[in-house]
Order: C-alpha cells, then structure tokens, then sequence
C-alpha cells in the first residue's frame, strides 16, 4: 500500500509539525513516536502523555431496541450498563471466534456508542447491520464524526481539569459524560489503554487541532509530551491488556483468551455465538487449551510475536507479544503456553529466540499495576 | 543530521573510520539509529572473529524490531565497544562517538563504501 492511500487524521498536520515518525497501522498513517518510545512510555506512567487515536472505529446505535440489539449481537450484558458508563465487551462469531474487542458507551437511554479497533471496524460495522434485522435499532457509521484524542498519566485530570467545568471527580473509571473541554464539545471518557488513570476526548474532527494545542499549553508544565503508538502497545503490554490481531483472533474464544469472563451467559435473550460459547466454556473447565501467561526475561534479548515458547526440549507455546519493557527494565511477553507450564514460577521455561533457547520466568499478568 | 565528512559509508548503514594502523573503527549511522528507535539490545561479534564485508555480524535490537548488523569491511575484529553492549542507548544518543560497536583490521574492503555526501544523498538524509 502506498503512503498515498493511507488514510490521515485531523491531526496530520501537527504530527509531522512535531517530527513524528509515522507508521502504516491497519491503514492510517499513525504516529508511531515523536522522540524517544521510551520517554514517552515513562511520561506516561510518571507524568502525562497525549495521543491521537482518530483511527479507532465509532459506531453508533441508536432506538427503542439499541439495548436489545446489542445484547443479541455482542457477549455482554449491555443492557444493564446505565447511561454515562461504559463497559469492555466482545463481538463474536456463531462458531465463538472472536470478532472484536470493544468498549461499548451507554450515552443516552436508547443512545449506545460502540468503539472497535481500527482493523476491525468495517468487520463490525457489517455484523452489527447483519445483526440489527428485525430490532427497532439503527446502526450508523460514526468513524468518520469523531476524533479521539487521549490523556493518560497520572497527572491528566489536573491537566483536563484545567480545561473544563466537567465533574472530574464524580468522573468513575469507565464513565463518559458529554462536556466542553477548551471551549468545543467532547464526550469526556474516563478509559484508556495504558494501566494508567486517563481519559479519552471524542471530538468533531474539526475540533481535534485546537484540542491538542489547548492540552499542549495546559500540560506543558506537569510533564505531558505527545506519545506515538510505539509507547501505547509497551504500556498496554506491561498492564497485560489484550491487544486484536496478537492475543485476540477469531480462532479464539473469550474463553481460550483467559476473558470469559465479558460473557453473560445468564443475560436476557440469544445471543449470537451463545451455543458454541456454552462448549467453550465447559472445554475451558474440564480440558482447558492453552493458557495466556506473562513471561519475564533473564536475559536481554526481546522475544516477538510468533516465536515459540520452549520446555524440555518441547515447544509448549507461543509468544503474541513482547517487547523491551521500560518499566521492568527487562523484556517481557504474552504467549498462550500448555497448562502444565502456565503457573507462575514454573521452571525450565524459554523462547527460542532465533534459535537461541533463552530462559524466561513466567509470572501473573498483569506485569505493572498502577498504585492508586 | 550530519554524517562526518571523514568517514566513510555502506548501504546497509554502516559507518567506517579511516584506518589507524590497519585498524578501522565501525558504527551505525544517525540515520540508522533514528529509524530503529531506541535501541535496547546489541550483540556485536567477539575479538579474533573474522567478518566479511556485506555478511552478519551481530544484530540490534530496539523497542519494535531486531535488525542485522553488518561488516562494511572484510578481516579481524581487535575489539569491541563494551560500552554500548552495557548501554545501548549510547547508538542512539551518540551514534558516531560512544556509540562506535567494534574496530576491525582490514584485510579487504569493496570498492562500493560511500562519501558522506555520497552516502547522504542514498539515505535521503
């Protein structure tokens, strides 16, 4: 694909402004880092970082039945979030193989905003129309009515607080209220993908530049840099966070990711995939698959997705991430390994690092959990 | 960025110093520092190796990728930067000073290595 054909945020223009190195990310032309991943990984977990994350997919669902089409379609039960708060849910296949993560807003009573990832927002987009025949819902196209800018780090409700009248503090982890921040409109968001307390601002694209300015200012004496998303999978990886396409595929249920946890089977109604997530379920309990584990390094080489995890000369699992973690100052993974090896201080246990056995220690996720 | 004049370059992103003795000093380039990030992890051949011009020789590894490392030159590796295998950020902060990986005695070299002007136009830099 050539870089013509990638589509740009509201932001472009900023990003290369601030010499941002740009990557090719499920077909946007994303910042990957502005200076040093690391610096930003560390503002974010000591300070405050800003990141532009336009390319994530809205979709809106709105009518009498937007309640009952969502718990028919997706494996949560979203007819029981109140309006204002949020919840992290799952679409899935009728075979169980998982669709999508997403996190799902209840904005009005019969007014749902569903946010999937950038890769899959077509892919769920076309189920949930599928799957909205015969409820009194509609399901519409938002990707391109929004913007979404996010402030994570420990100073970012002094930082947004700065900027707007909204009540921060009745703001609860998973809650999104409609406010003015920097004198525009902005679903105000208090979620995030860095293990850090943070917020996320939907804006009208037009809106986007003036934001990140006024963040900018308000920011600029607590430490808040602008972060790529080379720093945000780092962070997600130390707060042992899923991420689509590495520990998520649809050749996986909920159940097989360690997550079955987001399906209510005990909600109202069918629900697509509900018969095949039954079997998952009772397969998990009784001969469970592989088991998703947190693998920390004795050495210093990085393992990366896709490289297998080895015991006793066996190969017993496979990486889906890894990466340098700054926190931990060593590299860590998430792999799905045999179960016989999955406790946490399980010996013997390695990566073949192109063809290099190298030891890991393997541990509970997640890796980094933040003091509160 | 400013690639020195009085070195020389490879395609692969390789600088090399004019020789002392035989003796020729090896790095990567600013440009090749910038583009793999921070680099968290070098492994740079032993003294007494022997290395082949345009062959691997090592890897860098940084926060999203591992990368090869190669020789700009063929012959015998005299020592290595012990400072950038405890620190490799130093390729990143310092990559034609500190950040210098090993010095090699040149037994051939190819007739291809770059000018710093050369070498700035093939890299866009």
């Amino acid at each position: 694909m050539s870089s013509t054909e990638l589509r740009r945020t509201a932001l472009d223009a900023t990003h290369r402004a601030l010499g941002a190195t740009m990557t090719d990310f499920a077909g946007w032309d994303m910042p990957l880092r502005y200076g040093s991943e690391r610096e930003e990984h560390v503002a974010v977990r000591t300070r405050a970082g800003l990141f532009d994350l336009s390319h994530m997919g809205e979709i809106t669902v709105t009518g009498p039945q937007a309640a009952e089409l969502l718990n028919f379609a997706l494996v949560g039960n979203i007819g029981t979030v109140k309006p204002g708060r949020a919840r992290y849910t799952m679409i899935c296949r009728e075979d169980g193989g998982i669709l999508d993560d997403l996190i799902v807003y209840r904005l009005e009573e019969a007014e749902y905003m569903v946010v999937a990832n950038a890769s899959n927002a077509q892919v769920v987009l076309d189920a949930l129309t599928e799957r909205a025949a015969g409820f009194d819902a509609e399901v519409r196209d938002d990707r391109d009515a929004y913007a979404l800018l996010a402030v994570q780090g420990p100073e970012s409700p002094g930082i947004l607080a700065s900027l707007t009248d909204a009540d921060l503090d009745g703001l609860k982890y998973y809650a999104g209220l409609p406010g003015t921040v920097a004198g525009v409109p902005a679903l105000i968001a208090r979620t995030g993908y860095t293990g850090e307390d943070g917020f996320e601002l939907f804006v009208k694209p037009e809106h986007a530049v003036g934001l990140w300015q006024a963040l900018t200012g308000a920011g600029e004496a607590a430490g808040l840099i602008p972060c790529g998303l080379s720093c945000r999978d780092t962070l997600r990886l130390e707060a042992g966070m899923p991420l689509y396409g590495n520990e998520l595929s649809t050749a996986l249920t909920p159940f097989d990711a360690g997550l079955g946890r987001v399906v209510k089977f005990e909600k109202e109604g069918d629900f697509v995939g509900r018969a095949a997530l039954t079997e998952a379920a009772e397969r998990a309990a009784s001969r469970p698959p592989r088991v998703l584990v947190g693998l920390v390094a004795e050495g210093r080489r990085v393992p990366r997705s896709g490289y297998r995890v080895v015991a006793g000369g066996e190969v017993i699992g496979e990486v889906t991430s890894g990466a340098p973690s700054p926190t931990l100052g060593r590299p860590i993974a998430m792999a799905y390994v045999d179960p016989a090896h999955a406790a946490p201080g399980t010996e013997g246990v390695g990566v073949d690092i192109r063809g290099s056995h190298e030891p890991y220690e393997v541990v509970a996720l997640p890796f980094y959990k933040r003091q509160k | 960025m400013s690639n020195p004049q009085q070195l020389r370059y490879s395609k692969e992103h390789e600088w090399l110093s004019g020789a002392e003795d035989g003796v020729s000093t090896v790095g990567i380039t600013e440009h090749a520092a910038n583009a793999l990030g921070d680099v968290v992890f070098v492994q740079l051949p032993e003294v007494g190796d022997s290395v082949t011009a345009g062959e691997t020789c090592g890897e860098l590894e940084s926060t999203k990728s591992v990368s090869d490392l190669y020789s700009p030159v063929s012959g015998e590796i005299t020592e290595v930067n012990e400072d950038v295998v405890n620190d490799p950020s130093l390729v990143n902060s310092a990559p034609f000073e500190g950040g210098w990986l090993f010095k090699v005695r040149i037994t051939d070299e190819p007739a291809d290595l770059l000018s710093a002007d050369e070498y700035t136009a093939f890299a866009g830099a």
